[in-house]
């Protein structure tokens, strides 16, 4: 058995990091449908599952808004398991019957579950038929966002690299910037590029499925979030190269993201001073609004969006709290160990989970705050902890200067609610 | 396999969560992988339980499937065990781990055999691809009943002991649950109304009970069945092993809830009495003031229990008119066949969202009484509504008292049903009066929609060739016209005119089809 929960990240056990296992509390990798199909406007993301799949994305929205989402779930019944019917003639007919509801839809993915991966339905292989099929119209790709295989941000990770194959070649030096933002952090990150006379500069996922960004051995690469390993090192197989960096929180994570990327164009750091200089002084001085409320509070994560290593370190770093564990769903050695480097060695860092065990420290330990999933946030709330949940740091934008206060007050307005109440 | 794009039902493992965390010292050891604790966040965020769902997830993963899932089932029955110990486990699966056929019920139970776990297990097989959420509640309350009671079934034939004249009438309340539309309020509601008819709860359930609690359920003298899609299928079983008769009518709406006192009534051998109160209801439904509500055209749809009730409240206390009913919950289909028969209508069975959608856009109802999911097709088409049954939403734990049984029920009804109307109704005079110079097209809505601009209605598109266009003067007219029923009024003006040949409606022929589809 490796020492890692993803079994395709590194298998060695790490210095500064303890491996729990037992049972958990975390979403599987189908929930980044949440936030993927609203980054790809052109894209659909089709669940081959169960009920439960369809039950999951629909609950985890939180907001269910009840439009004609670009996400749906092809439900598995008793007939396609007993073999009463053949699974890829029953997906073919389900996606004529989505691709005729919705002709606007340029990129689908076929996203394989629990159930369809431990029925090994092939889905890489209908992906291809059914790209064969709709040539020309709609480009077919397949990932798993199995709660076996994945845990909850993991699903962006195997969905970006069902692309990398897609993408096309350049020789044209050009960055790469991995890892869904916001399209306003998008757009903040492209100015100072702009201004540092980096680019031109891509965005992986992109705005449109369809206009996947080119690489090759002259491209460089920033990743924006922890969570995309896998496609990181799939992008270096092809010849793109790694600039090794803070993940962009807070104003010294961005600050040395951007360096990596100045260092490696050339730019010097006087350049990098003085394009940085107005938005690094505004967010210091937001920060400074945030730090009395935060300093000094005593802070712990338990595992959830992979986040906790660079928020951790902005947090007692940029904002004074006091860490007290840091728990993350698996640890990457070659994209997490430099942000694990960064936190003090004697606090206590673990990957994987034991929901019963880690609960009873944070009780016994009764954090300040604790930064936690959804289904666990209300039962510590009324035991008398505060808490932040952490599907909200998957949706807010929170990376880049401007956003570094904004991400601070994600932490502090807990804290403020509990002197404010008087009841 | 069929396409989903919204779903009314979890699986049936989240209908056997909803009795779990209900009940007091049970825990559900759930053979599943991590993705599925997602339903913790139903129970803690949408119901704000101030506890975590009694149940704890086996989490295997990929690397597990390998090598022994089964055994990763027996140590966590033990730690959960050591760690939580209940009164009850409950043990089964999810879809994923029915796939790796483990048989965790049937481990658990080798192993309360063999002394290695000192509590009763009730294993649940609920299979997850055929059968949904309401189904797992109702086949998990009665295995559970069931499997704690079956020793105390006596023999065939025994006749029930004749209640004692000195002490009052005994009764259960069956079916409430967590995650259930109001329960927590109907419960409270239906326990005064029956104490002020003399007739004493003995035990309610699942909500609030422990196992301790169901063992004294045969002390009844009969079961209240409030919420058949979770407790039926216990009722008619506690009937046929204990004798114990249980009510047929679900007390929701002014009537219904007099027929349920007269069913207590003569299940516990008392006179039916007025003692329990009234609802104001009647009166504020003959009050002039609702003489606008008059068959006012509503499309209802829901669990069964919640559209069968709110049809009979529609029809009789309210005096609109019901366009259509339907329900996702199949195993109650025959029965709201039945009554969208007698109401004239055509039902619709289905847990497809967007059949649903097809038929709301179809029938320009007035009202829309459904789930927070037609809430949203109603949102989208300008129609007032409100909500009447599961799926729940935050919204339908409302911090105040707010049952739907009983004459408190029906007073809440009154008030939820009619307050859409009346915001509608404003609006209409809005739009009346919208040539006045107070008034504009820009005016704010309650409705949380610009109705007042003629909007174009997402309807599907007409079917026949040939476009028809509208006169200035007809379209003029045409905006005049209350904009709920506007849409329907274009459509079926377009389609006299297609019939008659007309490329162009004028106002003769907007008056024209008035005439000829007026009944």
């Amino acid at each position: 058995m490796t020492a890692s929960l993803n079994t395709n990240c590194t298998p060695d056990l790490d210095p500064g990091v303890s491996y729990e296992q037992g049972p958990r509390e975390l979403f599987c990798g189908l929930t980044g449908i949440v936030w993927l199909h609203r980054k790809m406007q052109d894209a659909f993301f089709l669940v081959v599952g169960s009920r439960t799949c369809a039950h999951l994305i629909q609950s985890a929205a939180g907001v269910m808004i009840f439009g004609e989402p670009r996400f749906a779930t092809a439900i598995l019944h008793d007939r396609d398991l007993a073999g009463l019917a053949d699974c890829n003639d029953e997906l073919d007919r389900v996606v004529a019957e989505l691709l005729d509801r919705r002709p606007d839809i340029k990129t689908l993915f076929l996203v394989g579950s629990c159930p369809s991966e431990v029925i090994k339905l092939d889905l890489a292989t209908a992906a291809e038929r059914l790209s064969r099929n709709y040539l020309g119209r709609v480009r077919v790709a397949s990932y798993s966002g199995s709660g076996i295989e994945t845990t909850f941000t993991q699903g962006e990770d195997n969905c970006l690299l069902s692309l990398v194959p897609e993408m096309p070649e350049t020789s044209e030096r050009r960055l790469l910037v991995v890892g869904t933002l916001a399209d306003v952090v998008e757009d903040q990150f492209r100015r100072i590029f702009e201004q540092l006379g980096i680019g031109p500069v891509d965005f992986l996922p992109p705005r449109r499925a369809e206009s996947l960004p080119p690489v090759g051995p002259n491209v460089s690469m920033l990743l924006a979030q922890p969570f995309v390993c896998e496609t990181a090192r799939q992008l270096i197989k092809r010849g793109v190269t790694h600039l090794p960096a803070p993940y962009p929180l807070g104003v010294e994570g961005t600050l040395g993201w951007l360096q990596a990327a100045a260092r490696h164009w050339g730019v010097s750091d006087e350049a990098l001073t003085l394009a940085t200089q107005a938005p690094v002084t505004r967010a210091r001085k937001a920060l400074e609004h945030y730090r009395p409320r935060l300093q000094g509070k005593r802070i712990a994560f338990l595992p959830d969006s992979q986040l906790e290593i660079p928020l951790a370190r902005f947090l007692g770093s940029e904002c004074g709290m006091q860490l007290e564990s840091v728990g993350v769903p698996y640890f990457d050695r070659q994209f997490h160990g430099h942000e694990r480097a960064s936190l003090p060695a004697e606090l206590p860092v673990s990957e994987g989970q034991h929901v019963d065990r880690q609960l009873d420290r944070i009780h016994a330990v009764k954090p300040d705050l604790t930064v936690c999933g959804l289904g666990l946030a209300n039962p510590l709330e009324a035991a008398g902890l505060r808490t932040k949940w952490s599907i909200e740091l998957v949706f807010s934008p929170i990376q880049g200067f401007e956003q570094a206060a904004d991400l601070a007050e994600l932490f502090a307005r807990p804290l403020l609610r509990k002197e404010r109440l008087a009841v | 396999m069929e396409l989903t794009v919204w779903t009314y039902e979890g699986p049936p493992h989240v209908g056997a969560m909803r009795i779990a965390t209900s009940m007091r010292d049970v825990h559900y050891l759930l053979h599943a992988p991590q993705g599925d604790t997602y339903a913790n966040l139903l129970f803690t965020m949408i119901e704000r339980r101030d506890q975590r769902p009694p149940v704890t997830y086996t989490t295997f993963q990929a690397r597990d499937l390998g090598g022994d899932t089964a055994n990763m089932v027996t140590s966590m029955l033990k730690e959960t065990y050591e760690r939580f110990k209940p009164q009850v486990m409950l043990v089964g699966e999810s879809c994923t781990a029915e796939l790796i056929q483990d048989q965790p019920g049937t481990l658990a139970q080798g192993m309360v055999a063999n002394g290695e776990l000192p509590v009763p297990v009730v294993p649940l097989e609920l299979p997850a691809y055929s059968r949904k959420e309401n189904w797992g509640a109702s086949e998990t309350m009665y295995q559970m009943v069931r499997g704690l009671l079956l020793s105390q079934v006596p023999p065939p034939g025994t006749q029930r002991p004749e209640r004692d004249a000195g002490r009052p009438p005994l009764v259960n309340l069956l079916g409430p649950s967590s995650l259930g539309f109001r329960c927590r309020d109907d419960v409270r509601e239906i326990s005064s109304l029956l104490s002020q008819v003399g007739v004493e709860v003995n035990v309610i359930a699942p909500d609030g009970a422990s196992p301790q609690d169901l063992l004294k359920i045969p002390e009844a003298d009969f079961n209240c069945c409030l919420y058949p899609e979770t407790a039926l299928l216990t009722c008619q079983w506690l009937k046929r092993s204990f004798g114990q008769p249980f009510t047929q009518t679900v007390p929701i709406g002014v009537g219904a809830t007099r027929d349920f006192l007269a069913e207590v009534a003569g299940l516990a051998g008392t006179e039916t009495s007025d003692s329990a109160g009234d609802s104001r209801l009647p009166w504020y439904s003959r009050s002039i003031d609702s003489t606008y509500l008059t068959g006012k055209r509503v499309f209802i749809f829901g669990d069964a229990t919640h559209a069968l009730a709110a049809a009979r409240i529609a029809h009789e206390e309210l005096a609109f008119e019901v366009v259509g009913l339907g329900t996702y919950s199949r195993e109650f289909a025959r029965d709201v066949r039945k009554a969208a028969r007698d109401y004239g209508v055509e039902p619709l069975i289905t847990d497809n969202y967007l059949e649903v959608e097809d038929r709301v856009t179809e029938l320009q109802p007035e009202l829309v009484l459904g789930t927070q999911m037609e809430r949203h097709i109603a949102k989208r088409l300008g129609i007032p509504c409100a909500v009447i049954s599961a799926p729940v939403h935050v919204q339908d734990f409302p911090a105040r008292y707010s049952p739907q049984m009983g004459f408190e029920g029906a007073n809440v009804i009154f008030d939820t049903w009619v307050h859409p109307l009346m915001m509608g109704l404003e609006e209409h005079l809005l739009a009346m009066f919208r040539d006045d110079f107070e008034f504009n097209d820009s005016a704010p809505s309650h409705l949380g929609h610009q109705p007042v601009a003629d909007t174009p209605q997402p309807v599907p598109a007409p079917a026949e060739d040939g476009d028809v266009s509208w006169s200035q003067d007809a379209e003029q007219e045409l905006r005049k016209i209350p904009f709920f029923v506007r849409g329907k009024a274009r459509r079926n003006t377009e389609r006299f005119a297609r019939e008659q040949n007309l490329h162009t409606v004028t106002l003769d022929t907007l008056y024209d089809a008035k005439a000829h589809f007026s009944r």
